[in-house]
């Protein structure tokens, strides 16, 4: 049938309904609980540190809704939290899109308190420092102190430069440190 | 104010926060047809069971000894990486069982998945239900029954690979000479559950 006798290469690929079963674990994608169970706690934290306790909720669930439908695409081996933060990323800026029609960053402290609800956030002064930074500084504070990811994939995910990231966090840890430091100095 | 505090605020779990959330997007993801197979772990006396189903029916049970762990990344990769712990989505199959260890079930009335058995070991696992509570065949009498008398040996392995044990008897299969034989969650849980049906 083939020319040759040989198959062309794109043919030439095992039928992937019966896979080798001895190395299907190598090959194969986690199942998604122990995605949620590595990852999920620390998305929670950048959704807070990006959009405070109460939004980050929705941010979070979006998330991991919008991940579990992709996630049998995923190629096996990718950066799953790179992943992640990145759809966060943009669910964030959705909800921040809804949140504040008109973004301007102020740098000052807003005057009334947040309304943090939740009982379990024991450092309300701490997200009132971080609401007080401009977006980019907490995204560039969330991704890299929060997340741990190198500046080169927090400027990938916002869309600017290494360095500009590398600024827009220092930038933000100085305020919040003076911000939290006065706060929780009381 | 060091900085390591800063670190330490900006780092802190919040594991009820993670597991309302939890609950979220197992709700949502159910709602949204995205949950392929729920699961959950049940005590039993003969030690924690893995309990997996799809939408279909119950697709798995596994013994401890048979490594959870190693089930579920099985599951992920034979029917679907979306897996997450829904315990609620097992309470029938979980109560059943529980009815069965006090003696209160001897028939398990569940809707079951016999995705992850094929062929002849699938026929013979149908065949298995037929064998009532508190009795037992021999692997020949089951080979026999699913129509390939010479077949011992396959009866063996089709039990002995049973997706769905407990629930689907191959602890009723024993040896022809009467003693017990091997069993997926070990000789010693095979005696349990063929004791607990006779006594009852």
């Amino acid at each position: 049938m083939w020319p040759h006798g040989i198959r062309p290469k794109f043919f030439a690929r095992p039928d992937s309904r019966s896979p080798d079963r001895a190395r299907l674990p190598d090959v194969s994608l986690k199942p998604f609980e122990e995605i949620v169970a590595e990852h999920g706690p620390t998305v929670l934290r950048v959704c807070r540190a990006v959009l405070g306790p109460v939004e980050a909720e929705d941010a979070w669930s979006e998330t991991f809704l919008a991940a579990l439908r992709a996630y049998p695409d995923l190629r096996p081996n990718s950066n799953v939290e790179a992943w992640l933060v990145t759809i966060a990323h943009r669910k964030a800026i959705d909800q921040h899109r809804i949140r504040v029609r008109v973004p301007v960053p102020t740098g000052t402290l807003p005057e009334q308190p947040t309304d943090c609800a939740e009982p379990r956030m024991r450092d309300t002064d701490l997200w009132n420092a971080l609401r007080a930074l401009p977006l980019k500084q907490r995204q560039a504070v969330a991704y890299h102190h929060i997340a741990g990811m190198p500046y080169a994939e927090v400027a990938r995910i916002v869309g600017n430069s290494e360095d500009a990231s590398r600024r827009a966090a220092a930038d933000g840890i100085k305020t919040l440190r003076r911000i939290y430091g006065e706060g929780a100095s009381r | 104010m060091s900085t390591d505090n800063l670190f330490t605020a900006l780092s802190e779990d919040d594991q009820e926060a993670n597991d309302r959330l939890h609950a979220r997007l197992v709700a949502t993801a159910v709602a949204e047809g995205l949950l392929d197979v729920a699961y959950r772990t049940l005590d039993t006396p003969v030690g924690s069971l893995l309990l997996a189903a799809t939408d279909r029916g119950l697709v798995r049970v596994a013994f401890a000894r048979q490594d959870h762990e190693e089930v579920l990344a099985r599951l992920s990769a034979e029917v679907s990486p979306r897996v997450l712990a829904a315990p609620d989505r097992l309470d029938t199959v979980a109560r059943q069982i529980e009815e069965y260890f006090d003696g209160s079930r001897t028939i398990f009335d569940l809707p079951l998945d016999f995705r992850l058995s094929r062929g002849f070991r699938r026929e013979v696992l149908a065949r298995l239900p037929d064998i009532g509570y508190g009795r037992t065949a021999s692997y020949a009498a089951v080979a026999k029954a699913a129509g390939s008398p010479k077949a011992v040996r396959a009866v063996g392995t089709a039990c002995a690979t049973n997706p769905l044990p407990l629930v689907v008897p191959c602890h009723r299969v024993v040896r022809s000479d009467g003693s017990l034989g091997a069993y997926v969650g070990g000789a010693e849980a095979k005696e349990v559950l063929l004791g607990l049906e006779t006594a009852a």
